[in-house]
């Protein structure tokens, strides 16, 4: 391997350092994918600013989209790796309502049923309940699928009932109140040097995702797996290890942004939460994400997942009826499959 | 020649009630291409399955360097040095060269990003460069995802990728199979390189044309034992068919 290049022989051209220069050049068509969406996103900023420069370009605009959207990125950051093993999971949105409701009513028992006024000991308690209870349905997840090769639609359709059946069971179906003042005013409405402090986790959880997905093995093995599992099966990568990791990852992602829910509206809720799969998978896929496997980025997911949050904001300040939102993010989401379809198509037909 | 490097002798299989080998025996030299034939249900594929540690031979002895040896798995196989192509293109679309190259077997960057399991693409990458190169793999660039590449390419990248781990001994099955003149060339010659870098290459063909062109030897089986073989530059195409369909035998083969 490590042997140096011999002398070329029938004059064929092969690799030399020159090539160096195509690097970028690849890499830059590699990315075209989510460059594209980066260019919608800013014309959309671009587009309602320039109609109510007074409105959109405030702090305050750009803070309630980031923090109303931040939940959502962590959720879209953890579908980002099943969605590139060509799988997905429609239950996160149930395990974020399950791990909001077992974490807000562990941190009132040990309060005595109220926690409002609880200390830093029970909100950490708390945050480890929500991730353990997240991680245990991604857990199951990933049994069911990685071991038991049944879909991933199937296990996951299940879950998503199950698990905010569970949730609504444990809260005898109502929201659960009382969560920690300080829990609140920190990580639910608190800022640092004025960026909300939900945003600023959101952004390390992206950030994390991010480096974990391309300079890893970890991040290695979830596109291999995706491109062709048999391929990886075969160099000795093990496929059903690798799997639930990655549905555990979800589950611990999905806890997570249940606590941050939980401490943005001061109260665990069991509703509202129907469609958090739905819209965390259309900002995967709309950031360039393949539902195909194999290619994605979590850079392009969060580019993605603004184009709704910009969408419906933006639709709120022009007074533009706000039903219009799920359409023109349908038409987006159309096209973008589209693009990457006939981008591949183009690509395979050599 | 030499001392072998593999031996098969008289290896069984049954599949049930079926019995896919009776007895095959196989030989393979270092430093040689040796092809190894057969009509459909010959036993081919089973035979490899067997050398190459995916299939336990119900019977027989299997012998590495002289010393009698055990197959448990692929994995098993592998760390002998005994590396298998398969017939359907084995990579990973997606990623592009050196990724599939160092496919399960990544570098990882020194001390404690390596620990945290970063990747060194670089050191990958060079490597991988120089491999390519040194097998003649020819690429306009080594970034892309393999599935730009065209049928030969790929093909060639997925030997490369085998033969990069083959310390010992490479098998082949139809590594040719749906590919275009010019490209089925150039995994010949990579197969040529292969050899003379001194790793035994097991190719498994049914091109008769192409067997002779690349083979040092040449092994055919027939209805689970071997029953000819052949030098491969001084045989020819009906002395071949000939073993394959029972015209001709040879009574040493077995």
């Amino acid at each position: 391997m490590s042997t140096v290049p011999e002398s070329k022989t029938n004059g064929e051209t092969t690799l030399s350092s020159e090539d160096e220069g195509h690097t970028s050049l690849a890499k830059r068509l590699a990315g075209a994918n989510t460059l594209w969406i980066g260019v919608v996103l800013l014309l959309l900023i671009a587009v309602f600013g320039a109609i109510r420069p007074d409105a959109v370009l405030t702090t305050f605009t750009l803070q309630t989209t980031l923090v109303e959207t931040s939940v959502l990125l962590v959720l879209a950051v953890g579908m980002t790796f099943v969605i590139i093993t060509s799988g997905i999971d429609l239950s996160v949105g149930s395990v974020l309502v399950f791990s909001g409701v077992t974490s807000a009513m562990t941190m009132n028992a040990m309060s005595g049923g109220d926690a409002t006024k609880a200390g830093w000991g029970v909100v950490w308690v708390g945050l480890l309940v929500a991730l353990v209870s997240g991680a245990a349905w991604g857990l199951l997840n990933g049994l069911l699928i990685a071991k038991s090769k049944i879909p991933p639609l199937i296990v996951t359709l299940g879950s998503f009932g199950a698990a905010l059946g569970a949730g609504q069971l444990i809260s005898n179906g109502s929201n659960v109140a009382g969560v920690p003042e300080v829990l609140g005013n920190t990580l639910g409405t608190g800022t640092y040097l004025g960026i909300p402090n939900l945003v600023l986790l959101a952004a390390v959880v992206a950030a994390i995702g991010a480096l974990l997905l391309t300079t890893t093995r970890f991040g290695r093995y979830t596109y291999a797996i995706g491109s062709n599992e048999e391929a990886a099966r075969r160099v000795g990568i093990s496929v059903t290890g690798h799997l639930m990791k990655i549905y555990l990852l979800a589950g611990v992602l999905a806890g997570l942004a249940g606590f941050m829910a939980m401490a943005y509206f001061r109260v665990a809720s069991v509703t509202g939460h129907d469609t958090d799969n739905l819209n965390a998978i259309a900002g995967v896929v709309l950031g360039g994400t393949s539902l195909f496997g194999g290619a994605g980025s979590v850079v392009g997911t969060v580019l993605g997942v603004f184009i709704p949050a910009v969408l419906r904001k933006g639709f709120v300040i022009l007074g533009v009826n706000v039903y219009w939102q799920p359409i023109a993010v349908a038409i987006v989401l159309v096209a973008a499959v589209w693009f990457d379809q006939s981008r591949r198509r183009a690509r395979n037909q050599r | 020649m030499s001392e072998p490097l593999l031996e098969a002798r008289e290896l069984v299989k049954h599949y049930g009630s079926v019995e896919a080998l009776r007895g095959a025996s196989f030989t393979a030299y270092p430093g040689e291409v040796v092809s190894l034939i057969g009509d459909n249900g010959a036993g081919k594929s089973t035979l490899v399955k067997c050398l190459s540690g995916v299939e336990r031979p119900t019977g027989g002895t299997l012998l590495f360097e002289g010393e009698p040896l055990e197959l448990t798995s692929p994995t098993d196989a592998r760390d002998h040095g005994i590396e298998t192509v398969f017939q359907d293109l084995a990579v990973a679309p997606d990623l592009d060269p050196a990724a599939n190259l160092y496919l399960g077997r990544e570098l990882r960057k020194p001390g404690v990003l390596g620990w945290l399991g970063v990747l060194d693409k670089h050191e990958m990458r060079k490597r991988a460069a120089e491999h390519f190169y040194r097998l003649g793999v020819s690429l306009q660039s080594i970034d892309v995802p393999i599935a730009a590449l065209s049928g030969g390419q790929r093909q060639s990248v997925a030997v490369a990728r085998s033969v990069a781990w083959a310390s010992k001994i490479v098998f082949m099955d139809e590594p040719t199979a749906a590919l275009g003149v010019v490209q089925r060339e150039r995994v010949l010659d990579v197969i040529k390189r292969v050899r003379d870098e001194g790793i035994a290459v097991v190719l498994i063909s049914h091109n008769m044309p192409e067997v002779l062109s690349v083979s040092d030897r040449i092994e055919v089986l027939r209805l689970g034992r071997r029953v000819a073989r052949f030098k491969g530059p001084d045989t020819s195409v009906e002395e071949l068919v000939g073993a394959m369909t029972g015209a001709l035998t040879q009574e040493d083969a077995a």
